[in-house]
């Protein structure tokens, strides 16, 4: 497998085997907006379902319990409202302090008093009240406010070093793109957001831009000359370049992907509900979809907006119809190459050196 | 350069582990260790209310505090209608404990008069309650308290109706309105004057400040270790025009650093000016009158005096008293956020278990170490036994990382969190990359026909860039969500930013010099099968020189590896060589390939059609002249 996979590499560095991703891009733009669009509709339809932490809840303090047995507290909870996941913390040494989301008032006086039975205490000892969001407003508009600041440079120092602003631009895209999507399957699944799910997303938002700018600078490696040649359109020359990154690409992410699935598969499965769970479902789907977006959504986007650029367009006209006209003029012997010259940019492969060989053979 | 950073990390904590309370473990957050959970119930200051806006603003600031102190992560929430949660991990100390219920309410305001801690009771035999008596006693005893009962200086200039002693105390001024903040003569009024008499600073139930009275009459208050009483005039300047506050040493007038600590205040534009005009008629002033008081949560913490001619118009100012480094950082702190809106009074302070327990944390820590292991699988498939060197990195940075969390929770009071641990994982993926970006560049150099050494620096200083770049994209994240945001989100945004650093310093000190140090080791230098640098996996077959004056093109005859056999018996075994994609003017070898591929393959097989999928190029591909392939730049 890893012989085939090296043999891979190596035809899609040379060009011998050229995936036409920056050509049929319509189709890639078409998958993504269907996503993006899919993804809008969960956010509006189930939406998000935010935990306690955001929207605050009912707290039932229980106090002189002289054996704290945390279960039990779960338990009790969830035989009178059976969709909660309550969070239970020991207070001191005999109190219980047991976080809800917010209950009906009939319904808190249901669980103070089965929580009263479970532990065996007077009326007194079992206090319930009302706890505000620990992740409230002011800690979200500060986070989108340094979101918003992180952009900003974000976008100022990749046009610095791209030295166009048109790789940023495309960067923004696909890093939305990849956070709505991400947010869409949270919802489709139907988890609770919390303070955890939150730091998933925003890794997910550096992650997006990195591997972005991995690709990005194979691209702008591989087109730094365009203009300077004729061979080559520049789709042609970036989409050599993603197909070059397209085992670092898959190599990345897999490596990536490995320990976040273990932390999924070890969050949903054994663990059940919890911070683990949460953040590792948030990143799997986020990086999966960072890698698809950073190779079939960024570069061809960015291909797209610099064929607009005049220069480039001149220069892709120009190339197009040199080759038009090579081939007219040229016989049968050119139509394989410009069989596969439809299929994008490869690498040019220059002779081999062959010493003495190259010299006249002197008769004998 | 690595080894002496690491060893002095170890060092460092090796030393804290000795001599002071560091640990060999980073201490946890409060979702994994549990901590003190403090409720505070808000007292309301006067005739305001409490209601859910100043609770929220009282969260806002507390929790801005709290974080400035660390990265603790507190939890901070409401409760019912006026009370405020704290949750901080592990045992908070005396000062974070101050930082999270001390209003911090800072107002300037002029001393009127001041004296002796104690009461200044009738029997007193000083005690002469008339001005005029006492006037000059308060200007002769210089900047020491005098015993007598200290009336206003200037209420001798005023001739007025001095009450006297057996008089019921009056709360009337006897003027229509202040000739300005200073004027004695209008501020204080019998009632005042009387309440100054009793006020016993060394009772320390009179220090425990709280209010600080009405802004626009004067005010009778202690200082905070019950050395002195004073009388102080209406509010000159508000706290809310401190721009900013550090805490350090104070600078003395030589510019040299002396050894008190100090708070520094910087005041506002509407604060710089109203500061000089208030030192501008202040200095002019005689004592007690030339000296301003800062008064903080009703106390005054400081009452420096202005000598005649001392204007301070840069709107800075420099707190001095009985100061410690970690009460001048923790009074600078409160003074930067502002104060909290209402006063405080902790209801009740407990130990709370962690919230999510240690079986989050251990199955975390598994399902860390599982991802990782199959991390090592992979990279050993992929990149043989340069795989080991991904994983010898990984290592180094592990060591790193947990080497400089332990140290910045004993100094910096750093907390791990579920989701920072979380991070720390996905870091994996993160640092894996550069490895892979590196390996790929140099793979591809090798691919290019150039020799190990020489494809080792072309690759690095190719990957470098890149790895920079990217690198320098999440640190930009890092840096301003932990400017920016606060609670968890900082948190993150920290671990985000010592990752990425670990990150790069691995990549540059260590798995750059061992791939440097790999590249002459014969075993890879050789492109050994096993070494995932074998140019013949890579499809290069490069010209050699064997020897003898003879140069060889192709394969290495016998040491073709298994691996390579069905793509080389893939290939068709003629010459069937087609160059592919070239769109153009073709290379003289292309044109030349191109025809003999045309003259062979015409009667066996017909070339590649257009509609031929990508893939058959690959197929026709032959290793089996001598070629190297080469960017054409």
């Amino acid at each position: 497998m890893a012989a085939g996979f090296a043999q891979w590499g190596n035809d899609l560095y040379a060009g011998r085997r050229s995936y036409d991703i920056v050509g049929r891009r319509r189709i890639w733009f078409t998958i993504s907006t269907v996503l993006v669009i899919l993804s809008a509709i969960l956010l509006i339809k189930p939406g998000l379902n935010p935990g306690i932490e955001f929207r605050g809840g009912s707290q039932f303090i229980v106090s002189g319990v002289p054996d704290a047995d945390e279960q039990l507290a779960i338990d009790t909870v969830k035989s009178i409202a059976p969709e909660e996941s309550p969070e239970v913390t020991q207070l001191g040494t005999d109190s219980l302090r047991i976080q809800t989301s917010k209950l009906a008032n009939d319904q808190v006086e249901d669980v103070a008093s089965a929580l009263q039975a479970a532990y065996g205490v007077t009326d007194d000892e079992v206090a319930s009240s009302f706890i505000g969001p620990s992740w409230g407003a002011d800690i979200s508009k500060k986070a989108i406010t340094g979101i918003l600041v992180f952009l900003v440079f974000v976008t100022i120092v990749m046009t610095i070093y791209f030295r166009n602003w048109r790789m940023a631009l495309a960067a923004l895209i696909a890093l939305f793109h990849d956070l709505i999507i991400t947010v869409g399957v949270y919802a489709a699944v139907g988890w609770e957001v919390t303070p955890a799910t939150v730091i998933g997303f925003l890794t997910i938002l550096g992650y997006s831009i990195y591997d972005t700018v991995v690709v990005f600078d194979k691209v702008r490696e591989n087109t730094a000359d365009t203009l300077d040649q004729s061979r080559y359109t520049y789709a042609e020359k970036a989409n050599l370049a993603v197909n070059q990154t397209l085992v670092r690409s898959i190599n990345t992410s897999v490596v990536a992907l490995l320990p976040v699935g273990a932390i999924l598969f070890v969050g949903a499965f054994i663990l059940g509900a919890g911070t683990l769970r949460d953040i590792a479902l948030a990143l799997f789907v986020g990086m999966l979809i960072g890698t698809f977006s950073s190779i079939f959504l960024a570069t061809p986007f960015e291909v797209t907006l610099r064929e607009r650029e005049p220069a480039i367009r001149d220069h892709t006209r120009k190339v197009l119809a040199a080759r038009k006209a090579r081939a007219d003029a040229g016989g049968e012997a050119d139509e394989p190459i410009l069989a596969s010259a439809v299929h994008g940019a490869t690498q040019l492969r220059p002779g081999s050196h062959q010493g003495v060989q190259a010299q006249p053979k002197r008769r004998r | 350069m690595l080894g002496i950073l690491i060893v002095a990390i170890v060092a460092s904590l090796f030393a804290g582990t000795k001599w002071s309370d560091a640990t060999w473990t980073p201490s946890l957050a409060l979702d994994l260790e549990g901590g003190t959970q403090i409720i505070l119930k808000a007292k309301p200051v006067g005739d305001e209310k409490v209601t859910s806006n100043t609770i929220s603003q009282a969260i806002e600031v507390i929790r801005q505090r709290v974080d400035s102190s660390g990265v603790a992560e507190a939890e901070i929430t409401s409760q019912g209608s006026d009370q405020i949660v704290v949750g901080l991990p592990g045992k908070p100390s005396e000062e974070t404990l101050k930082l999270v219920r001390t209003p911090a309410h800072m107002e300037f305001r002029p001393v009127l008069a001041f004296g002796a801690p104690t009461p200044t009771s009738a029997d007193q035999p000083s005690a002469t309650p008339t001005p005029t008596a006492t006037a000059g006693a308060a200007t002769d005893s210089g900047t020491q308290p005098t015993d007598a009962a200290t009336a206003p200086a200037d209420a001798a200039a005023t001739p007025e109706p001095t009450p006297s002693a057996s008089a019921p105390a009056s709360d009337t001024p006897t003027k229509a309105a202040p000739d300005n903040a200073s004027d004695a003569a209008y501020y204080v009024t019998p009632a005042v004057q009387e309440k100054f008499d009793q006020l016993d600073c060394t009772d320390a139930d009179s220090r425990t400040g709280g209010s600080s009275g009405d802004p626009d009459v004067a005010f009778v208050t202690c200082d905070p270790d019950g050395s002195a009483k004073y009388i102080l005039g209406p509010v000159e300047i508000q706290g809310s025009e401190i721009a900013s506050a550090s805490s350090g040493r104070n600078v003395l007038p030589n510019g040299g650093v002396g050894t008190e600590w100090v708070v520094n205040l910087k005041m506002k534009s509407k604060g710089t000016s109203q500061f000089t005009d208030v030192t501008t008629r202040l200095q002019g002033l005689t004592s007690p009158q030339n000296q301003f008081a800062m008064v903080l949560d009703g106390l005054v913490i400081s009452a420096p005096s202005l000598a005649p001619g001392v204007i301070i118009s840069n709107g800075q100012a420099e707190i001095s008293g009985t100061f410690t480094r970690e009460s001048a950082a923790s009074l600078a702190n409160q003074l930067n956020f502002g104060a909290l809106p209402v006063t405080f009074e902790v209801q009740s302070e407990d130990q709370i278990s962690a919230t999510l327990g240690a079986e989050q944390l251990e199955k975390g820590l598994l399902a860390g170490l599982i991802g990782l292991i199959l991390v090592v699988i992979y990279s050993m498939l992929q990149y043989r036994a340069l795989g080991l060197l991904t994983v010898a990195s990984l290592v180094v940075a592990a060591a790193l990382t947990y080497g400089i969390i332990t140290l910045l929770s004993w100094t910096q009071g750093y907390r791990l969190s579920l989701p920072g641990v979380a991070g720390l994982i996905v870091a994996i993926g993160i640092t894996a990359d550069s490895f892979i970006v590196y390996f790929e560049r140099i793979r591809d150099e090798l691919r290019e026909g150039r020799t190990l050494a020489a494809a080792v620096d072309r690759g690095w200083e190719r990957a470098r860039r890149t790895i920079l770049a990217s690198d320098a994209v999440n640190f930009i994240a890092a840096i301003v969500l932990y400017l920016l945001a606060v609670g968890g989100v900082r948190g993150f945004a920290f671990t985000l930013g010592l990752t990425t650093i670990i990150d790069v310093v691995v990549v540059f000190l260590f798995t750059h010099p061992m791939m440097q140090l790999i590249a002459r080791m014969p075993f890879f230098a050789h492109g050994h099968p096993l070494s995932g640098l074998d140019p013949r996996r890579l499809g290069v077959d490069a010209t050699r020189y064997v020897g003898r004056g003879k140069v060889v093109t192709g394969p290495r005859t016998t040491t073709t590896t298994d691996e390579d056999a069905p793509a080389a018996a893939a290939a068709p075994s003629s010459a069937s060589r087609v160059p592919v994609g070239v769109g153009g003017g073709q290379t003289i070898a292309e044109r030349r390939a191109a025809a003999k591929a045309a003259a062979q393959d015409a009667p066996a097989a017909s070339p590649p059609t257009a509609g031929g999928s990508p893939d058959d190029g690959a197929q026709e591909s032959g290793t089996e002249s001598g070629r190297t392939e080469g960017n054409e730049h």
